[in-house]
């Protein structure tokens, strides 16, 4: 009587006729259901949290890029930084010394085609071009067999900031502030204080020479790398292209009024008027030199190879340009060449595949960029 | 009552080999997209090999399926999670093999070099084209997440068989035991739970 009362019991509860059945025939089926339940959230629960989504304070790809849109706004189908440029070909002649620390193809003596890239520094799309704008050259270098090199390099002497974090917390605090339109200084300045690395590199990027225009800027990779010989032995470098034509300072160009793209506009005209070339320094690093903070330059007196000559003998715009649909990803390394533990490096990638992405979706969107074809071939008057 | 058999043992060994690498390439995936550590260029470097890999063996795994036909479904399971049972294990197949034709494919149109492991790379399979790699690398989120979730019930589907009806259906894949072994246990098990339909 009571067994038949307790099933009684269990048979008018709520539960679903299927579930009834087993709960009484098999008491340890709600532990086994319980537990695939439970496997089941432990996996969503997993993937969720590693792709970031549990984690508001994670830096991710997808918050760099809104940091770059707080500063600078929305420019649909521009690159989040470095948005104003002009795409540049050429070829890059080996001098055949590098090849003795590098292994890399690009190395050995003779010629590379290269498709580059300046522009400047921002990622306002049609910020006029002021002389403390930091410039920037890309190139892509293409030996035969596929094994390619890119790099970005800037015309400061160190970067700012030497972590991701960095980078992002710079972003934010030179945000403009909504209600002034400016950044707020108070920001700046508790940025600084908690990043006294910035603060040092800021000081001796003031101090850099600023040269009257891109064609007679040295640019740097900031960021170090490591070579790889055929032997399998590795060494710290940085590289740096140097400007073969004559240095002139800033003040010798003046800027006629309201000619916003004076920069490109001369570097136009220039290269229409005869190749311009650069030195591709390497500076080898000693133990002890810093590879993993590119605020810190390295010291005096290091040795340094000639690995070649890079010459740019045609620009074009960006619109239609050979720069356009590339990322200037500073890992697509050839083998030879290996990154650093520079956590820039990283950085980098991922932010520039991010931002590849963005401007690849939104590219029938995107408006003429500032030096538009008509001024290419206008031969640089805009 | 008929004991269920088992996939054939090389259909195992590649289910075997090859799960694991998926989940593994579902979690490295999102964890660098979702990274700018670090970790993003070691997991890329990991990720473009690991995914051209599973193309390969799933390639092996579609030539092996038809040398080594599956096992029936016991009769015990309902039409309707039959059905439910194939087309998923026909969307597990289709995913493992569109998924990275389309990392590929993707990295082909972005023009990147597709590097698997130092000098060795592949070569482009797609023209240079920014619009249909955006497509493309939409196509990979959207296609990793159904990858995802097909996972999901094929793994809580295969525990359901495994802990709940214990109809032999799990160790026809999981089990590693001799098949003699296999076949008094599932035997043990299916006398043991023997009870008529609700
Ligand atoms: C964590 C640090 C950094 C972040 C988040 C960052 C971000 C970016 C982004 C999003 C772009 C646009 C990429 C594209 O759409 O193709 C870009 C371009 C560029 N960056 Fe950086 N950057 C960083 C550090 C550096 C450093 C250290 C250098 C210097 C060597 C550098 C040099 C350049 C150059 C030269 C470009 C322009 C490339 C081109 O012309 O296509 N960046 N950066
Ligand atoms: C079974 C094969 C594969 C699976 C399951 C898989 C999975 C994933 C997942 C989950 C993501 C992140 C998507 C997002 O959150 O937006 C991803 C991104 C990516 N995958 Fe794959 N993938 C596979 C094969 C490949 C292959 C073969 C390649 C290249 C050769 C590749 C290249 C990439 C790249 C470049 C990204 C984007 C990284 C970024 O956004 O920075 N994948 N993949
Ligand atoms: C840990 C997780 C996993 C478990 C426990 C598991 C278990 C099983 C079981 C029991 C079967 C046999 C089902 C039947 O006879 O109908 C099976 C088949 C199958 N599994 Fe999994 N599996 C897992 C992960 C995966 C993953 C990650 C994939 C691929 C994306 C996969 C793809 C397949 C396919 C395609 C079949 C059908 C094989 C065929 O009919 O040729 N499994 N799995």
């Amino acid at each position: 009587m009571r067994a038949t009362l307790a099933e009684r019991r269990i048979h008018t509860d709520m539960k679903p006729l299927w579930f009834k059945a087993a709960t009484a025939t098999n008491p340890g089926l709600l532990v086994r259901l319980g537990a695939i339940g439970a496997v089941m959230l432990s996996v969503t629960g997993a993937f969720a949290y590693t792709g970031g989504w549990l984690s508001p304070e994670r830096l991710t790809q997808d918050r760099m890029m809104a940091a770059f849109r707080d500063a600078n706004g929305t420019h649909v189908g521009f690159r989040r930084n470095h948005a104003k440029g002009v795409c540049v070909t050429g070829w890059f002649e080996s001098s055949g010394q590098a090849a003795a620390i590098s292994k890399a193809a690009v190395f050995k003596t003779g010629r590379v085609p290269v498709v580059g890239r300046f522009a400047l520094a921002g990622g306002m799309p049609f910020q006029p071009d002021a002389p403390n704008t930091v410039r920037s050259m890309a190139l892509r270098f293409l030996p035969p067999g596929g094994e390619e090199w890119r790099t970005g390099m800037n015309n400061i002497p160190v970067f700012p900031v030497n972590s991701a974090r960095g980078f992002y917390e710079q972003l934010l605090a030179f945000s403009p502030d909504p209600a002034t339109g400016k950044p707020d200084p108070a920001k700046i300045k508790a940025f600084l204080a908690a990043h006294p690395e910035t603060a040092r590199a800021l000081a001796l990027i003031k101090k850099r020479q600023i040269t009257s225009g891109f064609a007679d800027s040295t640019f740097n990779g900031l960021d170090a790398f490591r070579f790889v010989d055929a032997a399998g032995a590795s060494m710290p470098v940085r590289w740096s292209v140097v400007p073969v034509q004559p240095v002139a300072a800033d003040e010798a160009e003046q800027p006629e009024a309201g000619d916003e793209n004076y920069l490109f506009d001369d570097l136009i005209a220039q290269i229409a008027q005869h190749p311009r070339q650069w030195r591709l320094i390497v500076t080898m690093g000693q133990a002890g030199d810093s590879t993993h903070d590119a605020t810190q330059p390295w010291p005096e007196g290091r040795q340094q190879i000639g690995a070649g000559t890079v010459t740019i003998d045609q620009a074009s715009s960006e619109d239609g340009g050979r720069c356009t649909a590339i990322n200037y990803d500073p890992l697509v390394l050839p083998a030879g060449i290996e990154p650093s533990d520079d956590p820039l490096l990283s950085a980098r990638s991922a932010a520039y595949a991010r931002s590849f992405t963005l401007r690849a979706e939104e590219k029938h969107e995107k408006p003429p960029s500032a030096v538009t074809p008509e001024k290419v071939q206008a031969g640089g008057k805009s | 009552m008929t004991a269920q058999p088992r996939f054939p043992a090389a259909s195992r060994l590649l289910h075997w080999l090859m799960a694991p690498m998926i989940i593994a390439m579902l979690f490295i995936g999102v964890g660098m997209a979702a990274s700018v550590s670090r970790r993003y260029d070691l997991l890329v470097s990991i990720h473009r090999p690991l995914g051209i890999a599973i193309l390969v063996l799933c390639v092996a795994r579609i030539v092996n399926r038809f040398i080594n036909p599956p096992p029936d479904l016991p009769h015990t399971v309902p039409s309707l999670q039959r059905f439910a049972a194939k087309a998923s294990h026909i969307a597990l197949y289709a995913l493992m093999l569109v998924m990275p034709l389309v990392g590929w494919g993707m990295l082909s149109a972005a023009r990147y070099p597709i590097v698997l492991y130092g000098p060795v790379q592949l070569p482009p399979i797609l023209p240079h084209d920014l619009t249909l790699y955006a497509w493309l690398r939409d196509l990979h989120s959207v296609l990793a997440y159904l990858l995802f979730a097909t996972f999901l019930a094929h793994f809580g589907a295969a525990l359901y068989h495994g802990l709940i009806r214990r109809d032999g259906v799990f160790g026809s894949m999981a089990s590693w035991k001799s098949m003699q072994f296999a076949r008094t246990n599932r035997a043990l098990i299916q006398n043991s739970t023997q009870t008529p339909e609700p």
